[in-house]
């Protein structure tokens, strides 16, 4: 095997390799969302229960993908979750948008859905949902189900 | 202890021989002036320069000014072309342009009458051609003085003529220092100014070739005649013959 | 009697011990040299290229063909079990995530060490035993910086190449078996996969550990040859301890970063 065969192999190897590193970050994973963060803004809601939400799930409004959760804390003085919402700059909401906690399916993931309200003026950076619906627990509603099925008796 | 007090002297341009039964340690003491063992005690020096105090830095630079060595089996880079070989050492150590390089290989091989075998690989050689590029490659940058380690084994008649042809010529006509380590009698008597006979880590007897042939010592006499038998005997040590046979075989299987 | 003999056993455990440690003291020494000798390679590319040949291109075969079937397989399994919770769209998710975490890393490590760090022990171990480290040092060329360093390195710089070929050839593996035979759409695929990954923890985090693992199984693969005994019992000692000391670490390594790692 001469020098130059060689060199031409490892080249198209590495080239290769590049090749699949692209793949990975762009198609497969989510580094061409994370180009958007400067575009997008953030804004804020407070639930009583977030139930099994997570940071980088979904923000969607209709069904359709506008960002996502970049950060959940919790609130000490009135003791309710802060959810900060990172939304893609394309995309506005009236500030009376309603936000609630929605599981995709039975058993799928929870995303943040968004209802827009009808209010001229729209939510800026640094803006609050005011109307928050939290995530449906089971055993909650199981609980309340059986409460009243109890006081009916 | 392999070694136990030995002193020898080796003087420059002369070849002088190490001879010694195998196992005798002589390919040790090769790596010892070559500074690739140290030793517990003492000292080898060089040049001038005690080669086990001196610095990596400067021990390679030693290796590289005065030292050449021709390992038994060649020990040439096999994957690397004849040519490439002798010109390793060329172009590791040498700002050279690649046509001084190419005609200095040329020289070199021609000098071991392996020109036409510039383009062939190691594993295509004979083992006297390899120790034959081996050497064109240790003489590449003109050290002053080359160690062979057991030129002539293994060889077939006509390799070992050229090889001591080789080395009697290096010697005469560049004036380099050679030390052959060897335990074939004639060939290496017949090329070397002066022989050390080692035996069991001493020196047993020194001198020069003619010198050692009327040696007195029944040692030297058998390993300089190759008999089979004398100081050094026939038999590893063993109970007598008869209380073996007799004994069964229970002795060997425990 | 017995006595005797438990002190003998104690004896050669305690010997054992101490030859242990002695191994481990010489690869730690070993690896500061081979570092040293690293700015000595930089200055000679083509030994480096060569090397990567070796390492490299020569692997690539076995990791490509491993890592389609990998990822088909997962994607079956995958499956499997999803489809019972009507969750099989999900099955980019599990094969993905399995392979950017785990798989593609370790699969890589033990190919290596199977096919590219066992070649290497052997390599050098003969070269050892051919004289030709001990020619190099005679003619005053440190076969730490000519011979050890580019393989070092080259092996280093592999393995997190082939770990990202496996890992993309994967997943293709995957994306053919769940489009094709199991009728998964190519969009729900690609979107389910892109809303689950992250790169940062998922994507890089596999790479941070292949690139430990190319590490380790290089450094004992050299350090193998290098120290094996230069007859050919000891080669082929050598060439079986870098195999399974290589996987074993490949392993032992994976659970400690994972666990660093996914903070679990």
């Amino acid at each position: 095997m001469n020098t130059r065969n060689i060199e031409i192999l490892v080249g198209a190897f590495v080239v290769l390799a590049i090749i699949a590193m692209v793949m990975l970050s762009l198609k497969v994973s989510n580094l061409a969302s994370y180009g958007g963060d400067d575009d997008g803004y953030e804004i804020q809601a407070q639930f009583e229960n977030i139930g099994g939400l997570k940071e980088r799930s979904p923000v969607s409004a209709g069904g359709v993908r506008v960002g996502k959760v970049s950060a959940i804390t919790y609130n000490n003085k009135q003791f309710t979750a802060v959810v900060t919402l990172q939304i893609e700059g394309k995309y506005q909401f009236p500030v009376d948008t309603s936000a609630s906690i929605l599981t995709a399916g039975l058993l799928g993931e929870q995303y943040v859905g968004l209802s827009p309200g009808g209010d001229e003026e729209n939510l800026v950076a640094g803006g609050e949902i005011d109307i928050t619906q939290s995530a449906l627990v089971l055993e909650q509603v199981i609980g309340q189900f059986l409460y009243s099925k109890a006081q009916e008796e | 202890m392999i070694f136990d007090n030995i002193d020898m002297d080796i003087e420059r341009g002369k070849v002088t021989a190490i001879m010694g039964p195998s196992g005798s340690g002589k390919t040790t003491l090769l790596k010892l002036i070559g500074g690739q063992l140290k030793p517990d005690s003492g000292s080898v020096i060089v040049d001038g320069e005690n080669v086990h105090q001196l610095s990596q830095s400067a021990l390679y630079d030693l290796r590289r000014r005065t030292m050449g060595m021709l390992f038994q089996s060649g020990a040439l880079l096999t994957d690397l072309s004849v040519y490439d070989n002798v010109a390793f050492p060329l172009r590791e150590h040498t700002t050279l342009p690649e046509e001084a390089i190419h005609h200095l290989i040329l020289l070199k091989l021609e000098a071991v009458g392996l020109r036409g075998a510039r383009h062939l690989m190691p594993a295509e050689l004979s083992g006297g051609m390899a120790r034959r590029v081996a050497l064109a490659r240790a003489i590449a940058l003109d050290p002053q003085m080359i160690m062979f380690d057991e030129p002539f084994t293994g060889q077939d008649p006509i390799s070992m003529g050229v090889l001591v042809k080789l080395i009697h010529d290096m010697n005469q006509a560049l004036g380099m220092t050679a030390v052959v380590v060897s335990h074939d009698v004639n060939e290496t008597a017949s090329i070397s100014d002066y022989i050390y006979v080692i035996s069991d880590g001493k020196v047993v007897q020194s001198g020069s070739p003619d010198a050692l042939k009327h040696s007195d010592s029944a040692w030297v006499k058998q390993f300089l005649d190759g008999d089979a038998d004398g100081p050094v005997p026939f038999h590893y040590a063993a109970e007598p013959l008869i209380d073996d046979l007799m004994g069964g075989i229970k002795s060997v299987r425990s | 009697m017995i006595a005797d003999k438990v002190l003998n056993k104690l004896q050669q455990v305690g010997y054992k011990t101490l030859s242990r440690f002695s191994r481990v003291g010489r690869a730690s020494l070993f690896l500061w040299q081979v570092l040293l000798s690293l700015p000595y390679v930089i200055q000679r590319p083509r030994l480096l290229v060569r090397q990567l040949y070796y390492v490299g291109v020569q692997t690539l075969l076995i990791i490509l063909v491993a890592g389609l079937f990998v990822g088909m397989v997962l994607a079956l399994q995958a499956y499997i079990v999803l489809v019972d919770f009507g969750a099989e769209e999900s099955i980019s998710l599990m094969v993905s995530l399995s392979i950017l975490r785990e798989l593609g890393p370790v699969f890589t490590g033990l190919l290596f060490a199977g096919r590219a760090g066992s070649a290497l022990t052997a390599e050098i171990g003969l070269m050892k035993s051919t004289e030709q480290l001990s020619g190099m040092e005679m003619m005053a060329v440190n076969p730490m910086k000519y011979i050890i360093a580019p393989r070092f390195l080259a092996g280093v710089i592999a393995v997190p190449l082939l770990t990202s070929i496996f890992m993309a050839i994967a997943i293709l593996g995957g994306y053919f078996v769940a489009t094709e035979m199991l009728g998964i759409y190519e969009g729900v695929f690609w979107s389910q996969m892109q809303n689950n990954v992250d790169f940062y923890d998922d994507v890089i985090n596999g790479m941070i550990k292949s690139l430990v693992f190319g590490f380790v199984v290089v450094w004992i693969a050299v350090f193998e040859g290098h120290d094996c005994m230069p007859t050919s019992e000891g080669l082929g000692q050598a060439t079986t301890r870098t195999v399974v000391h290589g996987s074993l670490a490949v392993l032992g390594l994976d659970f400690i970063l994972t666990a660093l790692m996914f903070n679990v």
